[in-house]
C-alpha cells in the first residue's frame, strides 16, 4: 500500500467529526447501558462493584465454571476452524489462480454458497449428519469445526481472493521460478508472504464468527460460548450482561490485536531499522 | 465440503417433501400456505426489508464519514474490529445489551421513564416481542454496512474528484454524476446482503424471544425441538426450503449487482 494524499472527496473535518460523533454516540447507549446494569446494587437503587466482584471473588465458581469450559470449547474451535479453512483455502485458490483459471467462476459460487444457506437451513440438515457423524466420532465440541468450516468459508474466501486479485501472482511466482525457486519456497516465502494480508484477515474474521456463533452450537446441543450465556441468562440477568461484556471486550481486543499484527509487520517492512520487536 | 454443506442442504430441503412414513408429498410444503406461516415470512420480510435499509443508510454515511481516516490509523483499526464485533460477534449478547437498555429495568427505559415522564412501554412490553428486534437488528446491520461497503468507497478513483474539478465541475457535480453512479451497485449490493443478513439471522431473535416465533428462523426452531406435533421435524424441512428460495433471489440478486460494481474497481 502506498501512502495516500488526502481524498479529494472526503469530508472535511468538521463534518467528519459529526457524523461520526452522532452515529458513535447512538451506538454508545446499549454500552453505557450495559455497564450501568452490572453496577446496580439491588432494586433499591444506588451503584457499586458488588456483581463484579462476587463473579470474580468467587473464581468463576459455581454455574460460572461451565462459561469457563464452553469458553475454552469455543477458542479451540476457532483455532481448529481456522486452520483447517486456510490449510484447504490457500493453495486451492492460487492452484486455481495460476493454473485453472477458468475454474475460477466455479470456486467462487461454491465459497459464497454458504452465505446464501442461513445456518438454521443448514442446522435441519445438519441434525441428521451429526447424529450419524456422532455415532462414528463421538458428540465431542470439536466436530462442530466441520460445520463452521463451511459458515466461516466465504468470509475467508473473500479476505484471500480481495488480495489475491491484488497482488500480481503469476508474475511474482514466474519471477521466482526463473530465479531457481521451488515451488514451495515459491509459496512459502514469495507468495504467502505477499497473501499475508488477506490470510490474516481471514482469520480474523473466521475467529470472530466461531466465537459468535450461536445457531448450530444451541440446536445441535453443544456447549459453546454463545450457548452457556443463554443459560447462565436464565439464572442471572445481571451476571449475563456481566460475561457478555467482557466476552465483546475480548472480541473486540482480539480483533484490535490481529488488525495491527498485520499493520505492525507492513510498517517494519517499509522502514526496517525501526523493527526491534521482543 | 459436500459433506458438510449440500448434504445438510438436500437433507434440509428434501425433508420438506416427505411425510413420516419417507413417501413423497406435498403436504408439508403445503403447510406454507398456512397463515402462521405466511405471517411468519410476512414479518421476516419487513424486519429485514426495514433493518436493512435503515442500516444501508446509517452505514453508507458513517462510510462516509470515515473516508478522511488514514487507513492505518487508530480510528480506522478501532472502527474496524468494533464493526466486526457487532457485525459477526455479537448475536446473543446484543440480546442481553438491549434487555440492559430498552428492558423494563434497562437504563433508557428507566432514564425516560423517571426523568421524562414518557414509558416507552405504555402499550405493552414490546423488547421480547417482533417490534423489539428492530434496534437490536439495526444494532449489527450498521457496523455490517460499514465493513462491506467502506471498501467500495474507498476504491473511488480519486483521479476521478480531480477530472471533474478540471473539467470545471463541483462537489455536487462529482458526487451526483460521477460517484453515486459508480457507488449504486455496491450501495444496492450491500443493501441486499443486509437483507439476507437480518432475513436469516438467529441468534438475537432466539435470545430474546423464548417464547413465540414471529419470524421463520423461531419457527424453525419450534418445529425442530417440539415433538409433541406430528410432522413437525418435516415442517422445519419446509420453512428451511422457503428460506433458501428467498436467499437464493436475495443472493443472486447480489452477485449480479456485485459484477457490475466490480468493473469500476479495477
Amino acid at each position: 500500500m502506498t501512502p495516500v494524499a488526502p481524498v479529494a472527496h472526503a469530508p472535511t473535518r468538521l463534518v467528519r467529526g459529526l457524523i461520526l460523533g452522532s452515529i458513535g454516540l447512538v451506538f454508545a447507549i446499549p454500552i453505557v447501558a450495559m455497564v450501568e446494569f452490572t453496577l446496580r446494587s439491588g432494586l433499591a437503587g444506588g451503584h457499586d462493584f458488588s456483581r463484579w466482584t462476587a463473579l470474580f471473588q468467587g473464581g468463576f465458581a459455581g454455574p460460572y465454571r461451565a462459561v469457563l469450559v464452553a469458553l475454552g470449547n469455543s477458542v479451540g474451535l476457532a483455532v481448529g476452524t481456522v486452520v483447517l479453512v486456510l490449510l484447504l483455502l490457500v493453495p486451492t485458490l492460487l492452484l486455481v489462480h495460476l493454473r485453472f483459471p477458468r475454474l475460477r467462476r466455479l470456486m467462487e459460487f461454491v465459497c459464497i454458497l454458504p452465505i446464501s444457506i442461513p445456518a438454521i437451513v443448514l442446522v435441519v440438515g445438519l441434525a441428521p449428519v451429526y447424529s450419524v457423524l456422532g455415532r462414528l466420532l463421538g458428540s465431542g465440541v470439536w466436530t462442530l469445526a466441520f460445520a463452521y468450516g463451511i459458515t466461516v468459508l466465504p468470509f475467508a474466501y473473500r479476505a484471500i481472493q480481495a488480495n489475491l486479485d491484488g497482488v500480481d501472482v503469476r508474475t511474482l511466482s514466474e519471477a521466482a521460478r526463473t530465479l531457481g525457486a521451488g515451488w514451495v519456497s515459491v509459496l512459502l516465502r514469495v507468495l504467502i508472504p505477499n497473501l499475508r494480508r488477506g490470510i490474516l484477515a481471514g482469520a480474523f474474521i473466521s475467529v470472530a464468527v466461531v466465537l459468535g456463533e450461536f445457531t448450530i452450537a444451541s440446536l445441535l446441543n453443544r456447549n459453546t460460548l454463545q450457548t452457556s450465556l443463554v443459560v447462565v441468562s436464565k439464572a442471572d440477568p445481571y451476571t449475563v450482561v456481566i460475561l457478555s461484556l467482557l466476552a465483546l471486550t475480548f472480541a473486540f481486543l482480539l480483533l484490535l490485536v490481529i488488525g495491527r499484527l498485520g499493520t505492525v509487520r507492513t510498517g517494519s517492512r517499509r522502514r526496517p531499522t525501526t523493527g526491534g520487536q521482543p | 465440503m459436500l459433506l458438510f454443506l449440500l448434504v445438510p442442504t438436500l437433507i434440509a430441503v428434501g425433508t420438506g417433501f416427505v411425510d413420516e412414513t419417507g413417501a413423497f408429498t406435498w403436504d408439508t410444503v403445503a403447510a406454507l400456505g398456512n397463515p402462521v406461516v405466511v405471517d411468519a415470512f410476512a414479518n421476516s420480510f419487513g424486519l429485514s426489508a426495514l433493518t436493512a435499509v435503515v442500516g444501508a443508510i446509517v452505514g453508507a454515511v458513517a462510510c462516509y464519514g470515515l473516508l478522511g481516516a488514514r487507513e492505518h490509523g487508530p480510528l480506522r483499526a478501532v472502527v474496524d474490529s468494533l464493526s466486526g464485533v457487532l457485525a459477526q460477534f455479537g448475536g446473543v449478547m446484543l440480546a442481553f445489551a438491549f434487555v440492559a437498555t430498552i428492558g423494563i429495568q434497562g437504563l433508557v427505559t428507566v432514564v425516560l421513564r423517571d426523568t421524562f415522564g414518557v414509558d416507552i412501554f405504555a402499550d405493552g412490553v414490546w423488547l421480547y416481542e417482533l417490534p423489539g428486534l428492530v434496534l437490536p437488528y439495526i444494532y449489527f446491520q450498521v457496523p455490517l454496512m460499514i465493513i462491506t461497503f467502506l471498501p467500495a468507497l474507498q476504491a473511488l478513483n480519486p483521479h476521478w474528484a480531480e477530472a471533474n474539478a478540471t473539467l470545471g465541475g463541483n462537489r455536487a457535480t462529482y458526487w451526483f454524476r460521477i460517484a453515486f453512479p459508480v457507488l449504486a451497485p455496491s450501495f444496492l449490493g450491500s443493501l441486499l446482503l443486509l437483507f439476507a443478513n437480518a432475513f436469516s439471522s438467529y441468534a438475537t431473535a432466539a435470545a430474546l424471544t423464548s417464547q413465540g416465533s414471529q419470524i421463520v428462523p423461531l419457527q424453525i426452531r419450534s418445529a425442530l425441538t417440539s415433538e409433541t406435533l406430528l410432522g413437525r421435524e418435516n415442517l422445519a424441512g419446509a420453512l428451511a426450503l422457503g428460506m433458501i428460495l428467498v436467499m437464493g433471489v436475495v443472493m443472486s440478486g447480489y452477485s449480479v449487482l456485485q459484477a457490475r460494481a466490480a468493473r469500476w474497481q479495477r
